[in-house]
């Protein structure tokens, strides 16, 4: 989807505010909002995809609007209230109302230390013959996925050259629907700035670009 | 758990919070209720991206690339073993590649559609990196945005700037500065700043 989050190339935010020797959080509820989208995650009862895409698919202006734990705050709640696994109703009085929906995990915290440090790993076997090799010139597909997609949308159509293979990746443009990992392969294109924004300069952009986002250029 | 300065407004019930504060401790309190979360899991989660997980992480790699060719190498064919191998793996550094810089090239990371970032190495991202001015312009104007950090690279070299779209996570190798000849790991990592491994820093000794 062409959402509020595809930011790449936009001007008109300002210039980048950065803080001396900045603290981990800002607000007391900062952390408790990171540490349950979090532990809300280790659930099982969405994958990474699924999570990114529920933040894409906040409104624009309350996307924009909103610093970084808020919106992951209210993207939470879209999920929580669409699974059911919580009622709009519980969310809004904050309290339980409905008995709980059945989870996959509920993760301890002496379980904490081993969940992060196994982490999930996206590399996925795959039959599917490898399409590119590095070195090979490509041009990024005209497409817009009205789904969740990995490929941003100032390069599409554009012209790159493969500068790294990874193997085969979970692919986010079905792992998001429900439709299966669906693993491709996945490359990092490099783009020059002149192909990408007309610029002359020797400044180049790399992207990592999943097989279904490239067709050969000649 | 550590309170490492900055005040904690869960801890005073009631007082001052803002309506954003109220509502992530009642959706807490909700999710503690019907049993989906344990609230010390919650303060397992946030002491360890507190004090465990953070840049002191990556210094410690870039310090190593620094002073044991082998390593360097290492890092350069397979960087999330070589990282591993100090102990530094897991959530959000799953697969990991080391970008060194050169004088031909300044290697600069974004995530333009989220925020991704490795933890592992890194801790969490600072606002900035998640700021909504540095994921629309690093990738059109990074020179601009470096000088907005106080980094002035000059024109014959490649600004290369590496938007983390996928699960692969970058980690910014930044050049050894002259005069830290015969410095130890430890004096080395100890001037490694956190913005010199996304990019937007020069390591000075």
């Amino acid at each position: 989807m062409n959402g509020p989050h595809d930011m790449g190339g936009f001007t008109g935010f300002g210039p980048v505010l950065h803080e001396y020797d900045e603290p981990v959080w800002h607000d007391g509820w900062e952390p408790r909002a990171f540490a349950l989208v979090l532990a809300m995650g280790m659930t099982g009862s969405w994958n990474i995809d699924e999570a990114r895409h529920a933040r894409e698919r906040l409104p624009a202006m309350q996307y924009w609007r909103s610093s970084y734990y808020e919106m992951r705050h209210f993207a939470l709640i879209l999920q929580l209230i669409e699974l059911g696994i919580v009622t709009a109703m519980e969310e809004e009085q904050g309290g339980m109302a409905m008995p709980p929906k059945p989870v996959k995990r509920v993760a301890k915290a002496e379980m904490i230390p081993a969940i992060l440090a196994s982490g999930g790993p996206a590399n996925r076997p795959s039959n599917l013959p490898q399409g590119f090799a590095i070195d090979d010139k490509v041009r990024v597909r005209t497409i817009n996925p009205s789904g969740h997609t990995r490929l941003p949308r100032y390069a599409r159509g554009k012209a790159g050259q493969i500068v790294a293979v990874h193997g085969t990746h979970v692919f986010p443009d079905s792992n998001a629907h429900g439709a299966g990992e669906d693993p491709q392969w996945l490359y990092t294109v490099r783009f020059t700035a002149q192909d990408l924004w007309g610029q002359d300069t020797k400044d180049a952009v790399c992207i990592d670009l999943w097989e279904p986002y490239l067709e050969a250029a000649p | 758990m550590p309170h490492d300065g900055h005040h904690h407004d869960h801890d005073h019930e009631g007082s001052e919070l803002s309506p954003l504060a109220l509502r992530v401790k009642a959706l807490e309190s909700l999710l503690v209720e019907k049993g989906y979360v344990d609230p010390k899991a919650l303060d397992v989660l946030i002491d360890t991206y507190e004090t465990k997980i953070g840049p002191r992480n990556g210094a410690r790699v870039v310090a190593k690339a620094w002073t044991d060719p082998t390593f360097a190498d290492w890092l350069k064919r397979d960087a999330t073993a070589a990282i591993a191998s100090l102990g530094y793996t897991g959530r959000q550094g799953e697969h990991m590649v080391a970008l060194f810089n050169t004088p031909e090239t300044h290697n600069m990371v974004v995530c333009t559609l989220c925020s991704c970032y490795p933890w592992p190495v890194l801790g969490l991202p600072p606002v900035w990196y998640k700021s909504m001015p540095y994921r629309s312009r690093a990738v059109i104007e990074p020179r601009e945005v470096l000088k907005e950090f106080g980094v002035e690279v000059p024109d014959e070299r490649e600004v290369r700037v590496w938007d983390s779209t996928a699960e692969v996570r970058y980690l910014v190798i930044p050049e050894r500065p002259p005069g830290t000849e015969g410095w130890s790991e430890e004096q080395l990592a100890g001037i490694v700043t956190r913005n010199a491994m996304i990019g937007t820093g020069i390591v000075t000794a």
